[in-house]
């Protein structure tokens, strides 16, 4: 058995699956730990050029980075793996096989991993710190807790995005930083450093009560695209419980209102002119039957 | 009235626009820019309301007055809800502080009509021109239109937005004589066909080079189902229409849902939502799995079935069909395998060429070997014939039936 450490990213994994797989350790014998003073260890590939010789396939690459990325530490075994069975076994084309019992594992990770970084695109709610008074330049932050350490491969969205104000995503796996120059990364931190209210907070809550239609309640749809564990860090997440229970009262309270009569019809030349154009045939194409609109829009009140 | 007011008011006059789809922008960001916003590729949805919509743009009202009188509306002129006015500079500020703090894509913005067609218009499109030319804002902006107003005001929306359209609200003229006797299916198709031609001429211009032009990629629209006796036929037959002459992006079912001004030309009972439900998935069939309105429902069936889902229904309508060979049959006919989804469809036949495909494989592709398994056959299954001919079938896929409440 031998001990190696996967580092923790997948340039480090992939350094120490080269100098293994040239020097032909099968998986069963190896033991994928973090182990701090290991991996020095070990020597760098003697024949860089055994390894360009083996050819890993781009597809496998690709899974292999969002692999990475996961936080289950079988990760790091389950990708040399499927990568001897690539090399040392001639199964050149296993990631096209998604039913196989090792790929479909590492596509479950993969799909967990994006799924995370569209949540991390989606929920990161930046507060405003505060503005320069000499640049009007803005400076946001934001705190996020996600399960997979998806910040490097997740933040360049908001540099995209936010690219004239500078920024933080705090995380305890990784911290970004964005200050128009360069985008930064730094260790996680444990707490939340940006506890505090903004002021659009109120309105950001009112807008999302407005917008909600009680007469149809579908929590399970709600909870499967935003699970619970996101809630505490989203300044709406309070109002569900209470919307949920208002729900029924209003819509019972709709069907006790008495129905509305028709108002007539104001004094209104366009409101007139749209009546007698639905009196006339138009048989004529888009743009002749359009000029006949124009012509009856265009006179008095337009 | 303060803002709180008014976003109060305005946001709940538009949550009964379905549209929430912040996709298929042209790729920008701001990297060489001087303000907020990008846009590209899938949209994303930063919350959701516990009606399980999501929340991806800010959707408001301009305004909710109306001089219309939709009678499903509860904006029409009838209706006694408060009316409030935003001005255009607090509708911009909202939208970028909110974009900045990451809780949208963009705008959604839609009015009720005052005046006329051509001033509603140009109130709307004062809006997305101060975002762009003002700010620089290269997020998501969705702009509602008017098929009565003028096509050069409509076609300077499509400038300023990454996606417009028209609500065609009901399938028939009939109806639309009966609830919203101000609206034209004419008119409305005229519009749609004129934004047809706009799109299609700013990709051409796109791809030939221009590569400064901005402009819509695509329309949509939204139909009111349960609102009045319109059959599931209705409406699949129009959207079949949009989506081949208009190039529609996508067609909005929306279950009529009772509103607090409720009109006495209107049913007091909600359609079920299984309904809109099945009509998405009918939809769905018809865009992506290569089924014809025709095979979805009949004459004699112009509803689909509530309890099963018009894949599944089919299956059983034509059960000749089936079993199908997984390890040989084409992609068209594997589209129409209950339970089988496009996405494994495509794996499947990728895995097919490598290695012959056994149950285990089904499973492992997160398919519902119970729902698959009479339609489809395997190196190691082969359904018995007495299985696809059984009338008991049909019943082993229908829900259970429910316990009704003993206290209602």
């Amino acid at each position: 058995m031998k001990s190696v450490d996967p580092g923790e990213n997948f340039e480090s994994w992939r350094e120490a699956a080269k100098i293994l797989l040239t020097d032909g350790v099968p998986p069963g014998e190896v033991l994928w730990e973090n182990t701090p003073g290991l991996f020095s260890e070990m020597n760098l590939a003697e024949n860089p050029e055994t390894y360009a010789a083996l050819k890993v396939p781009a597809d496998f690459v690709e899974m292999a980075r969002n692999v990475c990325c996961h936080c289950d530490p079988s990760k790091w075994g389950l990708l040399y793996r499927i990568l001897w069975r690539i090399t040392k076994e001639g199964e050149r084309k296993l990631c096209a096989i998604a039913s196989d019992a090792d790929v479909s594992k590492a596509l479950m990770m993969q799909k967990n991993v994006r799924r995370e970084i569209h949540k991390l695109h989606a929920f990161v709610r930046f507060k405003l710190i505060d503005t320069d008074k000499e640049t009007g330049r803005e400076r946001y932050a934001a705190w996020f807790e996600p399960d997979h350490y998806i910040v490097e491969a997740g933040t360049p969205f908001f540099r995209n995005r936010f690219a004239n104000m500078n920024w933080s995503v705090f995380t305890p796996k990784g911290c970004a930083h964005w200050d128009g120059g360069r985008l930064m990364f730094s260790a996680g931190i444990s707490e939340n450093p940006v506890e505090h209210p903004d002021a659009l907070e109120a309105a950001w809550r009112t807008y999302y009560r407005s917008i909600f239609n009680p007469a149809r309640v579908k929590v399970k749809a709600m909870q499967a695209e935003m699970p619970k564990k996101y809630w505490k860090n989203l300044p709406e997440a309070g109002l569900i419980g209470e919307l949920i229970e208002e729900s029924r009262q209003r819509v019972r309270g709709m069907h006790g209102e008495e129905l509305r009569p028709a108002k007539p019809m104001p004094r209104n030349a366009y409101l007139g002119r749209l009546r007698e154009m639905s009196e006339v045939a138009i048989c004529a194409g888009p743009l002749e039957g359009q000029s006949l609109v124009s012509k009856l829009l265009a006179t008095g009140d337009v | 009235m303060n803002l709180e007011s008014k976003l109060t008011i305005l946001a709940d006059a538009a949550k009964y626009d379905a549209s929430c789809a912040s996709s298929g922008a042209q790729k920008t960001n701001s990297r060489d820019g001087k303000g907020v916003g990008s846009t590209g590729g899938a949209g994303i949805c930063h919350s959701y309301a516990p009606d399980g919509r999501c929340i991806s743009l800010l959707k408001l009202l301009l305004t909710n007055s109306c001089i219309y009188d939709c009678h499903y509306c509860i904006n029409r002129r009838s209706s006694n809800v408060r009316r409030a006015v935003f001005t255009a500079d607090e509708v911009v500020k909202l939208t970028l502080d909110f974009y900045k703090r990451n809780y949208i894509e963009g705008l959604f913005l839609s009015s009720g009509i005052i005046r006329n067609a051509d001033h509603t218009m140009e109130q709307v499109v004062v809006v997305a021109r101060t975002l762009r030319e003002v700010h620089d804002f290269r997020g998501y902006i969705h702009l509602k239109t008017i098929p009565e107003a003028s096509p050069e005001l409509i076609e300077t929306a499509a400038r300023y937005a990454d996606r417009i359209s028209i609500n065609l609200e009901l399938p028939t003229q009939e109806s639309l004589n009966l609830l919203a006797p101000e609206k034209n299916m004419a008119r409305t198709k005229q519009a749609m066909g004129r934004i047809r031609f706009k799109l299609e001429e700013a990709k051409d211009r796109k791809q030939n080079g221009d590569t400064k032009l901005r402009h819509a990629t695509g329309q949509s629209t939204q139909v009111i189902v349960g609102a009045d006796a319109s059959t599931d036929a209705d409406f699949l037959g129009r959207s079949d229409e949009l989506y081949r002459s208009y190039k529609m992006r996508r067609v909005y079912y929306s279950a009529f849902s009772p509103i607090p001004e409720p009109s006495v030309i209107l049913p007091l009972k909600a359609p079920p939502l299984m309904r809109e439900h099945r009509l998405y998935q009918a939809d769905w069939l018809m865009r992506f799995y290569g089924f014809g309105t025709k095979e979805i429902l009949t004459p004699e069936m112009p509803n689909l079935d509530l309890e099963l889902d018009p894949k599944l229904a089919w299956a059983l309508r034509n059960r000749q069909d089936f079993p199908v060979d997984v390890q040989k049959a084409t992609r068209e006919v594997m589209l129409r395998v209950p339970g089988l989804g496009v996405r494994n469809v495509d794996r499947i036949i990728r895995i097919r060429r490598l290695k012959k495909i056994r149950l285990e494989d089904l499973a492992r592709l997160r398919v519902s070997l119970a729902k698959v398994q009479p339609f489809l056959m395997t190196v190691d299954h082969n359904p018995a014939r007495y299985l696809l001919d059984s009338d008991r079938l049909r019943a082993r896929f229908a829900p259970q039936p429910q316990q009704l409440e003993l206290f209602q």
